[in-house]
């Protein structure tokens, strides 16, 4: 019986080691490939330890891009993302909050058909709609500009929906008494309701900093120029070049740049994201 | 629906809160919705300078053309092997976390983090490691006398991506499954032990049937997440190659609307699309309300 | 909070376009790589050499990426000025009469001087329509070449010096390389349905659609499998990949093509004559050899002449008349002699124009770079036929897809030859059809 749980525990950690090296693998390459050169790459096979081009393969990237590729600089890339994950998650977390509040402590006419409203657009990808939208932003002008990258994609029902499970969790008398004080519904709003969703509202955060980081599909088609790039729609430039080779060595360092700030954003604020994500698929 | 049993009173108040996410909706949502579905019953030119109205010929043809029939096809195949592959997994390495005591943190850290790459980025590195000529799984492929080639095999192609899309959604699963495995009293497990009943037994008749409410959670998931997150991955390395072996459904709407310009047609795969994700979407839906009774 | 972001978005777009004096013209275009930093420097010179207008190139991703982007705009009345379209893309733009201004028509609206004798008929002949009048601005145009690996030819005990010219010749020689263990394959190639398929047929001149190919008109419908040639050339291919003489190099461009070669795993390889920088460029330990493409020497007529491929410029419809003022402008500067010449030598592209070609030839520089002139030479080895001059069939762009699906299934033994050839036209049809219907 103690034979046989430790012969399970070592399995068990063998597993873990093997899944570990499964997830991890696919990132040692890239990192291995963006510190190669160009020739590094031409004949036989991926090298699997370390080069000495780390240093200039970097800073090409970060100042000047692949210009000739449709990649500007990375810094420049890299700011587009910033701007669209946070525009996306605190645009979302913003507007979602407040209509959860009309929706969890207001009774008006409407109310069921604003709900199913917001709710239905669950249903509804990106990628499923997307001719469609394209056109609706291209006709308000929008292409090619921050509020196109970010607008169309900060409506979604899962944050509604979050905060009314947090509010109907909020217990009745909190309200009375606020009422009982001659508290007005938005001072009740920021005394109270806020401060008590603080931790879920850090935890959607996180969520959503990645899923705005991560956006491909959208970008792809709203951005008309360079200038308006985001780093994960870069690498696929970068990647499908004619007539020549990709430069793997620049991809893989763009790569590795694209990955860092959400991999941190995860890793440190791991038991948020934890509860975050756990919370929102309630 | 649930509110609270007092409410403010306000006319104008609640209008204004909810307005921002509602225009939103209409605007991004409701109406391209709309007009996807009144495109899939015309036919147009790709200047948009003639349009027809051709009643349900978009949907008779999408249903008698082969192409798509296969692209179902390969929507479902692809869509269990990413299920079962990233649920497998995620459930293997779950129960190893839920054995360990002192090290299941930082197992868990070193797990979470592909949810945090980005899939166009991930499809990129898998593409990498499988390119033909100088990527590393070829040509260790090559050494045992196995031929790959995903540039014509069409399972090879599948395989690639399942495997790149199964890669980022099994931190994901994993993270469910420990807080399933987690919320399992222990003292059930206990007193099977006390019984006689061997690690394997207690996971057949214990741990597995307790868990099946957040596997039944994690399936609907999986399935919206191959059918519909997974653009990207596609994108990246296959592009729906070789000859449409893993041509999926979302890839073929983008490819048949912004590459072939056949507006018609796409919209009218939008809008069986829009079917399957509102049936899925039931499904969820009646799952989260059960729960939220409790 | 919506609105302000709406309203800033406008306000900036609006100082934007007040603020400068300069004409705007705007240009997508799918170079990239080291022929977009030379396009990019051509737009910087022309700005430089006038101060009425600005030229703002944009690299809009791949040929077929460009052509929907600027399709997707043009529907939301965002279009560029000027659009680079691939020449498979000719048939969709040529049919959308309200959407593009043909080159012609607005030189002349616009008073440019312009002589649509000067371009070398090969290449403008694509783009003509039925009365001769040129639609669209050639811009790059290539044809496919044969390269090869001339230290590879020696090691394997073959004449470095001269280019294999019949595909039996190639077939020859790729077993005694193989055999001899200089290369591991005997060729490569890109662009199956470029080079492959549509340049086989007008290199051996057989026709592989009804209507003179489509120029005669939209009810033109394909004919690939009726073209034994290509029948026989299909099975060939499938049999030599098997064999390992022959690599695929994936679909649509083969990007998998030129990496086989540059490694020196394959020892010959075919390509666009765009690629010739390139292959210069990444060659590093071999000597390249050049030569025109290998022909059947049994079928008569054959080798005819090649087909091109590259792109042209299409202005479209929408912009005011000082925009096209300037586009004629621009385009009458990009075919002068001296940016062409310029271009073509840098590129691998052919001279569009008589002028820039004899230019090339004072400057003596086809001499000093062997295997520059092949492709001249190859689109101009006899005049066009009704079957090499070109094609034109709407949709094309989904219908080279649907070429590059039956070969791989043709390669993976799904289907012989004869059947492949047959699903193209059957599906191909299909959606040229559709394209007839929706461009009544």
């Amino acid at each position: 019986m103690v034979e046989n749980r430790r012969f399970l525990n070592i399995l068990a950690h063998l597993v873990l080691i093997l899944g570990v090296a499964f997830v991890a693998f696919p990132v040692y390459i890239a990192l291995i490939a963006s510190t190669h050169g160009q020739n590094d790459f031409l004949s036989g096979v991926i090298p699997l330890l370390p080069g000495h081009d780390t240093i200039r393969n970097y800073s090409a990237m970060m100042t000047q891009g692949l210009a000739s590729s449709g990649a500007p600089p990375l810094w420049l890339m890299l700011g587009n993302s910033l701007i669209m994950a946070l525009s996306i998650s605190i645009g979302k977390i913003a507007i979602s909050i407040i209509s959860a509040f009309a929706i969890v402590y207001f009774r008006f006419p409407g109310r069921m058909i604003a709900f199913w409203l917001i709710f239905v657009t669950l249903m509804l990808p990106v990628e499923v709609r997307i001719l469609p939208t394209y056109k609706v932003v291209a006709e308000l002008g929008m292409l090619n500009t921050y509020a196109g990258l970010t607008v169309p994609l900060i409506a979604s029902a899962t944050a509604t929906f979050l905060f009314r499970q947090v509010f109907l969790t909020i217990p009745e008398e909190l309200m009375e008494a606020a009422r009982i004080d001659g508290a007005g519904p938005m001072k009740f709003f920021w005394d109270i309701l806020l401060p008590l969703s603080r931790t879920n509202i850090a935890a959607l955060f996180v969520i959503l900093f990645i899923y705005g980081w991560n956006q491909y599909l959208w970008p792809l088609l709203v951005t008309t120029g360079t200038d308006h790039y985001t780093i994960v729609l870069g690498i696929k430039r970068m990647a499908d070049i004619a007539d020549q080779q990709p430069e793997w060595n620049f991809i893989m360092s763009t790569v590795v740049l694209a990955m860092v700030p959400p991999v941190l954003v995860v890793i440190f604020m791991q038991r948020l994201f934890v509860k975050g994500l756990i919370e929102t698929e309630k | 629906m649930s509110t609270k049993r007092n409410t403010f009173r306000h006319r104008t108040l609640p209008y204004l809160l909810i307005a921002p996410q509602l225009v939103v909706t209409l605007v991004f949502f409701m109406w391209p919705a709309a007009q996807a579905v009144i495109q899939s019953f015309q036919q147009e030119d790709a200047f948009g300078l003639s349009t027809t109205w051709v009643g349900f010929q978009n949907y008779q043809a999408l249903f008698a053309d082969p192409d798509y029939l296969n692209a179902l096809k390969v929507t479902v195949v692809f869509t269990l092997g990413v299920t079962a592959m990233s649920l497998g997994l995620a459930l293997l390495l779950a129960l190893a976390v839920d054995r360990m005591v002192k090290s299941a943190t930082v197992y868990t850290t070193l797990l979470v983090w592909p949810y945090a790459v980005a899939p166009a980025v991930s499809g990129v590195m898998w593409w990498f490691m499988f390119n033909p000529t100088i990527g590393i799984f070829p040509y260790l492929l090559r050494m045992v006398g196995y031929d790959w080639n995903h540039g014509l095999h069409g399972t090879d192609a599948m395989i690639l991506v399942v495997l790149a899309a199964s890669w980022n959604q099994i931190s994901y699963n994993f993270l469910f499954f420990v807080a399933g495995l987690q919320s399992i009293p222990a003292s059930l497990r206990e007193a099977a032990a006390i019984d006689g009943a061997g690690p394997a037994k207690r996971f057949w008749t214990i741990t597995l049937p307790l868990l099946s409410p957040t596997t039944f959670f994690l399936l609907v998931v999986n399935f919206v997440y191959a059918m519909f997150n997974t653009f990207a991955t596609i994108h990246a390395t296959t592009q729906g190659g070789p000859a449409g072996s893993t041509n999926i459904l979302v890839y073929k709407v983008f490819n048949d609307g912004f590459i072939g310009l056949n507006l018609g047609s796409s919209s009218a795969q939008s809008v069986v699309l829009l079917f399957i994700v509102i049936a899925l979407t039931v499904v969820q839906f009646a799952w989260v309300e059960r729960r939220v009774q409790y | 909070m919506m609105r302000s972001i709406l309203l800033g978005a406008l306000l900036a777009g609006t100082a934007l376009t007040s603020a400068q004096a300069k004409t705007t013209i705007t240009w997508w275009h799918a170079m990239g790589g080291k022929l977009g930093d030379k396009l990019n420097q051509i737009v910087a010179d022309y700005n430089k050499s006038q101060d009425k207008y600005e030229v703002v190139a944009t690299y809009k991703g791949s040929y077929p990426e460009t052509m929907t982007a600027a399709i997707a705009a043009f529907r939301a009345h965002q279009q560029p000025d000027i659009v680079q379209v691939f020449e498979v893309g000719t048939g969709t733009m040529m049919a959308a009469k309200g959407a593009v201004y043909p080159v012609y028509q607005l030189m002349k609206d616009m008073g440019e001087p312009f002589d649509p004798k000067g371009f070398l008929p090969a290449v403008v002949g694509y783009y003509t329509d039925t009365n001769g009048n040129m639609l669209s601005m050639p811009f790059n145009s290539s044809t496919p070449i044969f390269y090869y690996n001339k230290d590879v030819f020696k090691k394997a005990g073959l004449d470095p010096e001269v280019a294999p010219k019949t595909w039996d010749d190639v077939i020859a020689d790729s077993k005694k390389i193989i055999a001899s263990g200089a290369a591991k394959c005997g060729f490569t190639s890109a662009w199956i349905s470029w080079i492959q398929t549509e340049n086989l047929s007008a290199w051996h001149n057989k026709p592989i659609g009804t209507l003179e190919n489509g120029f005669g008109g939209t009810a033109a419908r394909l004919e690939y499998a009726k073209d034994d040639v290509l029948v026989r050339h299909w099975a060939n291919l499938a049999q030599w990949q098997k064999d390992g003489i022959f690599e695929y190099g994936g679909p649509v461009g083969g990007n998998d093509a030129p990496p086989k070669f540059f490694s020196q795993q394959c020892a010959m390889y075919m390509d666009s004559s765009a690629g010739r920088a390139a292959v210069i460029a990444n060659a590093k330990d071999f000597q390249v050899g050049y030569g025109m493409l290998p022909y059947y020497q049994d079928v008569q007529g054959a080798p005819q002449n090649t087909i091109i491929g590259g792109a042209t410029l299409w202005v479209l419809q929408g912009h005011p008349k000082e925009e096209y003022q300037g586009v004629a402008d621009f385009l009458h500067y990009l075919s002068s002699p001296e940016v062409q010449a310029d271009w073509h030598q840098f590129s691998g592209y052919l001279p569009i124009t008589q002028a820039a070609y004899e230019l090339g030839q004072k400057q003596g520089y086809y001499e000093k770079n062997p295997g520059s002139d092949v492709a001249i030479k190859e689109i101009t080895l006899n005049p066009p036929t009704a079957n090499s001059k070109g094609l034109r069939f709407g949709n094309y762009v989904q219908v080279r897809n649907i070429i590059d699906d039956e070969f791989q299934k043709l390669l993976g033994g799904q289907e012989d030859a004869k059947q492949a050839l047959e699903n193209v036209d059957k599906r191909g049809n299909e959606l040229i059809a559709q394209f007839e219907a929706a461009n009544k």
